[in-house]
């Protein structure tokens, strides 16, 4: 017989002396919470990693002709920067973290249904970014291919591609074992009572996101694999020299690429969910609505792939199939703003700073999801498809739509996740230089692309000059604004003031357990009755 | 809306695709400042302090089905218009002139029928014109912003792009799929002539490039690899690129890789010729070996004899 310890309920997660010491207390736990922190820690690290080779490209880019690194350089800091923003920081984004963190305590578990496939899967993880960040340190070049990886090029190019592709790959199982894990624990583990249709909107989005990197990840996966047998024994199957075709070769990326970007999105329209009815003190306006939207992004944003191939060489019919399926999924997500700004009407507004967060993801998301519609249009996709334009758009929905809304969250979990709160001065001042610095830096590169300037360019014409200067001067007060947020919220774990359990009057079951939570979470399962629910104000 | 004015009718596509293009920007802005502004209202009005209590609203169907329906209708409008406006690239009419365009890393070269060979794409105005698009080794893609077209060139794959150019005057064309290290380099010139001039100059073919020859072989030489985009791999001031530089090259002792074993020897014309012809035989070096393909078939005898010329210079 195994004797169970109990653990006293009233030591927290953070305090907790388990059977190992130190950092062991950590790289060992298959708790939750801290798996969830170790995730912060670690995305972290690459982040500032990332946003350092976005400041050297936007700095190259202030004058035409080379400013401070040559051409070679330059198409690899794109490269390195596109891999770690893309498979280190914006895919796992939310899910690993707040997902993590909360999923389990919103529905009233103990834990993730598998903790220690959750560990696993952040080890999958570093081992991923080790990989990744290998191919830049050893090996003869640092990666060029930019991160879609597009055959032929990568075949050609003598760079160190194999360890970028094969981090990638790891990568692609740590998403898939933390989807497979959240649906297994949204099935099993909620509490008594809590129905379907009574579980809140955050874990709902996790719920639609987990099934698409069960789904689609292992498509990228056994694409990277093929990349790799190319190369080293050329089996043909994308390079046309040896009888293969490029165009296969978009077509599989894509048909992951693109529900992934539902992956970076879904978490964060889910965070958003809980953000506005909490600071509007107010029933959540829709919320089946909200659901039917989550899973409808989700089941048709795998069909919709072709619209990043326009140019590239399919049917007519193809082309317009798939234009009119991009027009469709952009319906739900209109329907979640409404819902979110009707929240907002007859509600007793407290503008707290995850508010302001919120606000402001809705306003560039709205952004990011209208320019989406000039791509999917066949015209006018011609005309800017692979221009700055794309990357304009694709800044504002993945880095507004992720960015703004995992800071949101932060500010409105960090109470609960470290039991102190921060300075609220200057988390304002953070978020208002931000939020300048992110529309001057990318505002005008749809100007850029309408102009015509391709994009990954290392160096331009003339006529793009003026629109570059004020897209570098943008980076410079955003990274001041980001910098700002991350100072002070690591200085408010050390020394901010002790957190209340609920300092927001928040209605969700995370707002009914101690700041910061127990190890197990909850002492007694709580049970959801008939009037019970989670926006109930 | 400067931009899409500034182009008007520079090619048959513009008036379809600017038309979607105003659409569903205007579109786009009404949502984006009337949402902008009711959020903004709202955060104003329902303010914790003018509203310290909540009405609680839990939804509205009607509400629901006004907002899914006017959207999607609105998305089709959108929908349709960007097939309208694209429609009629799909299909170049049979009497076009065609022009075979020859992308490789990196520069485009433009073919005509008659064999004139040109570094700057010239057509005659208020006539179809269908480029056929190859390429020697990985994905370009043809980009002429005014005329509102782009099509990606495939090795492997057979493609076009269609247009009548209608307005005189010099365009800019870029590579728009990211090719490599000079991807940014790899731009080219439209210039749109009313037919009379362009047939005049068709039917001149003593000439590979447009400028008139000049007698000295070293002018001609650097113009030749100046067209032909030598240039992007070869520096000529002794600074390592891709390639080996041109500076003091001819006559030097050069160590290359022959088969894998290691010689040395005096770089001389027949040298210079098989790095043209057969640029994998003999790889210098310290560079990687197949980043350069042949240019048979794009250069004469004569022309590698000036290039050689010119070569001689670079002391």
């Amino acid at each position: 017989m195994q004797t169970v310890t109990q653990i006293p309920h009233d030591v927290s997660y953070l305090d907790y002396k388990g059977k190992y010491k130190g950092i062991f207390s950590w790289i060992f736990s298959t708790d939750h919470k801290r798996i969830s922190l170790l995730y912060l820690y670690s995305m972290l690290t690459m982040f500032t990693v990332g946003v350092l080779l976005g400041l050297a490209m936007k700095l190259e880019l202030i004058a035409p002709g080379k400013t401070i690194m040559d051409p070679q350089t330059y198409n690899a800091v794109f490269t390195v920067h596109g891999v770690i923003m893309i498979f280190m920081i914006v895919i796992p984004g939310l899910p690993a973290v707040f997902g993590n963190f909360m999923l389990p305590i919103m529905i009233g578990a103990k834990d993730v249904a598998f903790p220690k496939v959750n560990l696993l899967s952040w080890y999958f993880y570093v081992l991923g970014a080790i990989l990744v960040i290998s191919s830049v340190l050893f090996g003869n070049g640092t990666p060029d291919t930019g991160w879609t990886f597009y055959a032929p090029y990568s075949f050609k190019t003598g760079t160190n591609l194999l360890p970028a592709i094969f981090g990638a790959f790891i990568l692609g199982f740590s998403s898939i074992l933390t989807g497979l894990n959240f649906i297994v624990t949204i099935h099993r583990m909620r509490a008594p009572g809590m129905t379907w249709m009574k579980m809140p909107l955050f874990p709902w989005s996790l719920y639609g996101t987990a099934w698409i990197q069960l789904l689609a990840t292992p498509v990228i996966g056994i694409t990277l694999v093929l990349v790799a047998l190319e190369r080293i024994f050329g089996i043909g199957v994308f390079d046309p020299t040896l009888g293969g075709d490029p165009v296969l070769y978009q077509h599989l990326f894509w048909i992951y690429s693109h529900p992934a970007v539902y992956v970076m999105i879904l978490p964060a329209m889910g965070a958003i969910s809980e953000i506005i009815p909490t600071f509007s003190q107010k029933h959540i306006f829709g919320y089946r609505a909200i659901i039917a939207s989550t899973l409808a992004i989700a089941f048709v944003g795998y069909f919709v792939w072709g619209h990043h191939m326009f140019t590239s060489g399919m049917s007519g019919t193809a082309q317009y199939t798939f234009s009119i399926l991009t027009f469709l999924v952009a319906i739900p997500s209109a329907i979640k703003v409404f819902n979110w700004i009707s929240t907002m009407h007859k509600a007793s507004i407290n503008p707290e700073i995850p508010f302001l967060w919120a606000v402001t993801f809705i306003f560039v998301f709205m952004i990011g999801g209208l320019s989406g519609l000039v791509l999917g249009a066949l015209a006018t996709d011609v005309y800017v498809h692979d221009t700055a334009f794309v990357v304009a758009h694709f800044h504002f929905i993945v880095f507004g739509g992720v960015g703004f809304s995992f800071f949101g969250a932060i500010h409105y979990w960090f109470p609960k996740m470290f039991g102190r709160m921060y300075d609220k001065v200057w988390a304002k001042v953070g978020w208002a230089f931000f939020t300048i610095g992110f529309l001057t830096l990318y505002s005008p590169m749809f100007y850029l692309g309408m102009l015509g300037m391709p994009r990954r360019y290392y160096d331009y014409l003339p006529e793009f000059h003026a629109a570059n200067i004020l897209s570098s001067l943008g980076s410079w007060v955003m990274t001041f604004g980001l910098l700002i947020v991350v100072i002070n919220l690591f200085r408010s774990v050390k020394i901010g003031a002790i957190a209340e359990i609920n300092p927001w009057n928040g209605k969700t079951l995370e707002w009914t357990v101690p700041s910061p939570p127990p190890v197990e979470n909850f002492e007694e399962i709580p049970v959801y009755g008939e009037k019970d629910g989670p926006y109930e104000y | 809306m400067y931009i899409l004015l500034s182009t008007t009718n520079a090619s048959n596509f513009v008036t379809g695709v600017d038309k979607a293009f105003i659409l569903i920007l205007g579109i786009s802005f009404a949502f984006l400042i009337g949402l902008t502004f009711t959020m903004l209202y709202f955060i104003y009005k329902y303010n914790n302090k003018k509203n310290p209590q909540a009405t609680q609203i839990k939804g509205s169907t009607k509400l629901e089905i006004i907002w899914t329906v006017i959207p999607t209708i609105l998305v089709l409008v959108m929908f349709y218009y960007g097939w309208a406006g694209w429609a009629p690239m799909r299909k170049a009419p049979d009497d076009s002139f065609n022009i075979q365009v020859t992308g490789r890393m990196w520069n485009f070269t433009f073919q005509y029928e008659n064999g004139k060979k040109t570094d700057t794409l010239f057509v005659p105005m208020n006539k179809a014109v269908k480029l056929n698009l190859v390429s020697l080794d990985v994905i370009h893609s043809l980009y002429i912003p005014s005329f509102r077209v782009k099509e990606d060139v495939v090795p492997g794959r057979d493609k076009f792009v269609w247009f009548i150019p209608q307005r005189e005057g010099i365009y800019e064309l870029f590579c728009t799929e990211y090719c490599g290290m000079n991807h940014s380099y790899m731009y080219n010139w439209v210039k749109v002539m009313p037919e009379t001039d362009f047939n005049k100059w068709y039917v001149d073919t003593t000439k590979r490039v447009d400028v008139a020859a000049v007698d000295s072989p070293t002018e001609n030489g650097k113009r030749i690899m100046k067209n032909i985009g030598c240039f992007a791999c070869h520096s000529v001031d002794g600074s390592k690129l891709v390639g080996p530089s041109f500076k003091g090259l001819y006559g030097h002792q050069a160590t290359v890789i022959s088969d894998g074993n290691e010689r040395e020897f005096t770089v001389d014309d027949e040298y210079i010729k098989r790095s043209i012809f057969d640029p994998n035989a003999d790889v210098v070096k310290g560079f990687s070996k197949g980043l350069m393909l042949s240019y048979t078939g794009q250069l004469s005898e004569d022309d590698v004899k000036q290039i050689t010329e010119y070569l001689k210079t670079l002391k």
